[in-house]
């Protein structure tokens, strides 16, 4: 099989595989570039989506499976105890993982997807269209969302995932498309992208091989934003009872949990593993998504590296080191060394003497 | 004074999309919204069904045009009738009773996140990498957790466990009732220290985070660096010339997250028992309350629409780069 698959790609002209191999290690070189938080976020998302995939055929029991065994504390047989109609809490956690990261990720591409029309059109077309789609987005953006999918949740007949995925998208696009806009408008400007007009190519194929691959990381940063919100909101919504009951996302449970006094009679094992599971998710979505700024931004990246000199944290905000800082650790010989070496003999003579000022003191 | 005028007119259309949303939304849904709510309340008179026929276009009557004249007068004179669930009262007098609350509570508890976590920004950001910026993770994980969670959390630990706080409602109904007095006041403040605590400590993350990415990318500038090497004050560079400057994004984001904070209240009402709107909008999701969830959500984008226009006047008296590229518009 991998013989079959790997013929072709050795056959392909060189140009093309040098190209794949490319982007290959181009997403190795980023991946590399990522700060230590981004990476630790990245695990702890991959381990959750494994867990979606694989967790519902691995779950013990049916979630709705009910038993006699009610409000039980973990054991052997059922590892995070049951529920107050003794289903398993560890079977309902596996099935909501998966229910709650699959509605996310729906939501993510969608909203990303319109954020992506959006923004693009805007900025490409330009002139009254701009200003039409424009104002589209801010009105959107300044549109309380939350209570407006109560509204739309509560007007609706069902409540069900899909009802869900399609308001929560339909909400969820105005930020990206704004920043993309952004971006495009700054991009579209550029040399190739006249180039490539000038090769008489068109608007949609410079759109779709010029622009957007230039607009990746804002994509992939857009993307993991709305994962959040999506994943905040469902859960919110779940709880306060505006979603399909009958199914097991993580929102579901807190809300049996929630109307199963679970919290008043301590039983900590029907509360905690979906609350902490939800928060653990979050986290990891931020810790990547301040990761991919820190790409963006060199400045947030160059924090992390704050070097040491001569012993001494240099802030960034520090002005640039001075030599005299330096010079209190020189050892004789070097001394000596650098009174031949320096340029005039005004220089620095005080400061080696004077304690050493950090400027800029907050702690 | 022109820019003001952009302002306006851009937030008059942002009013009239969602006062038509809610127009069209009740309509383009399948059923009899009016019969069934007459069906779950028997005791309402035929002129409450006229103007929940009215209100939500149900029934005989005009074209769509005029019944959306009708209803753009019932909006702008703020006037939805009586509500179906309270029956004698209007759903104007319920509103008018929960309003407060929800504004106190969630207004004050909002300005202290936005304070303390901007300052905290502030302090991470100019020592970008210290001890601050790397408790980071633990608020972002802090900012990842379920606002309810957390919340049922520290009702259990602080309010039932412990007796630090009164668990949930606004006052104690049988010891107080509502007015301008000591005992009542006291009574209300004391329930909505815990409250108050939840909604700081989960929102208070994403101001922090915020801040501190902008005035990491402020104290880069060469202006910063100017200003120390006049030899001023940390204190000096810090307040007047980094972090004023990094100010303007988190002001902007004041404005918008406003909506998001009485998003934030609504689940917070609903585990608090707290007497506001965004209990009062759930309640009235789950009793199909159609004439007070439109109020409601009319209210909320009207405050928020208006808390961005102040936010946008703030920023072109305060910011000289946005009054100038304002004008040369």
């Amino acid at each position: 099989m991998t013989m079959l698959s790997t013929a072709p790609a050795t056959q392909l002209p060189g140009a093309r595989a040098g190209s794949r191999r490319g982007a290959l290690s181009g997403l190795a070189a980023t991946w590399r570039r990522l700060p230590v938080t981004a990476k630790a976020g990245a695990f702890l998302l991959l381990f959750f989506i494994l867990a979606g995939i694989i967790g519902p055929q691995v779950a013990p029991y049916a979630p709705s499976l009910q038993t006699p065994l009610a409000n039980q504390g973990p054991s052997g047989a059922h590892l995070l105890g049951t529920t107050a109609t003794g289903q398993d809490v560890l079977s309902q956690l596996l099935t909501g993982i998966r229910l709650t990261l699959e509605l996310a990720f729906w939501v993510g591409l969608i909203a990303t997807g319109l954020a992506v029309i959006f923004g693009v059109t805007a900025a490409f077309l330009g002139g009254i269209w701009d200003e039409v789609l424009s104002l589209l987005t801010n009105v959107f953006l300044v549109i309380p969302a939350l209570p407006l999918l109560i509204l739309l949740l509560g007007l609706m007949p069902g409540k069900g995932q899909l009802p869900t995925i399609l308001v929560l998208s339909g909400l969820g696009w105005p930020w990206g498309a704004r920043v993309i806009r952004a971006q495009t408008l700054m991009i579209r400007n550029r040399d190739f992208i006249a180039a490539a007009r000038e090769t008489g190519e068109h608007s949609w194929r410079i759109i779709v091989f010029e622009l957007i691959p230039n607009e990746v990381s804002l994509i992939a940063a857009s993307f993991v934003n709305t994962v959040l919100y999506a994943i905040g909101a469902s859960v919110a919504l779940a709880f306060v009872g505006l979603a399909d009951l009958s199914s097991f996302s993580l929102g579901t449970i807190l809300y049996w949990a929630q109307s199963g006094n679970a919290l008043q009679q301590s039983y900590w094992w029907w509360f905690v593993p979906p609350g902490v599971a939800v928060a653990l998710i979050g986290t990891a979505l931020v810790m990547l998504n301040t990761g991919i700024d820190e790409l963006g931004n060199p400045r947030l990246r160059d924090v992390r590296n704050a070097t040491r000199i001569a012993g001494r944290r240099v802030w960034p905000t520090d002005p640039t080191p001075v030599v005299g800082a330096v010079n209190g650790h020189r050892g004789r010989l070097a001394s000596f060394m650098h009174s031949f070496s320096r340029g005039s003999l005004l220089e620095e003579e005080p400061a080696d003497q004077a304690p050493v000022k950090k400027a800029g003191e907050v702690r | 004074m022109q820019f003001i005028l952009r302002r306006l007119a851009f937030y008059l259309v942002a009013a009239w999309v969602a006062i038509t949303a809610n127009f069209f939304i009740p309509r383009a849904l399948p059923g009899n919204v009016v019969e069934a709510i007459m069906a779950k309340n028997p005791d309402l008179q035929p002129s409450a069904q006229k103007a929940l026929e009215a209100l939500l276009g149900v029934g005989p009557q005009g074209s769509l045009w005029d019944q959306y004249v009708h209803y753009l007068g019932q909006v702008f004179t703020f006037n939805f009738g009586p509500d179906p669930i309270n029956f004698p009262a209007t759903v104007n007098q319920m509103l008018a009773q929960e309003v407060p609350w929800t504004l106190a509570l969630v207004g004050i508890s909002t300005i202290i996140a936005f304070a303390i976590g901007t300052g905290l920004g502030i302090m991470a950001g100019w020592r970008a990498g210290g001890r601050l910026d790397k408790s980071l993770p633990a608020w972002m994980f802090v900012q990842g957790i379920p606002y309810f969670f957390l919340a049922l959390v520290f009702i259990e630990v602080l309010a039932v466990k412990f007796r630090v706080f009164p668990i949930g409602q606004g006052f104690d109904a049988e010891y107080y009732t509502p007015g301008w007095n000591w005992g009542f006041v006291g009574n209300a403040v004391d329930h909505s220290i815990l409250p108050a605590i939840t909604i700081v400590l989960t929102s208070m993350a994403g101001w922090m985070l915020q801040m501190r990415n902008v005035m990491v990318t402020t104290i880069g500038e060469d202006y910063v660096m100017a200003a120390q090497g006049k030899g001023l004050t940390s204190r000096r560079v810090i307040f007047t010339y980094a972090a004023r400057n990094a100010m303007l994004p988190q002001l902007q984001g004041f404005g918008l997250a406003l909506g998001y904070v009485v998003a934030g209240a609504l689940v917070m009402e609903l585990v608090f028992s707290y007497p506001g709107i965004g209990l009062q909008l759930l309640t009235a999701v789950g009793n199909d309350d159609y004439p007070m969830m439109q109020a409601i959500f009319l209210l909320i984008t009207f405050a928020v629409l208006v808390a961005n226009l102040l936010v946008d006047i703030v920023l072109v008296l305060a910011d000289p780069r946005v009054r100038a590229r304002e004008v040369a518009r």
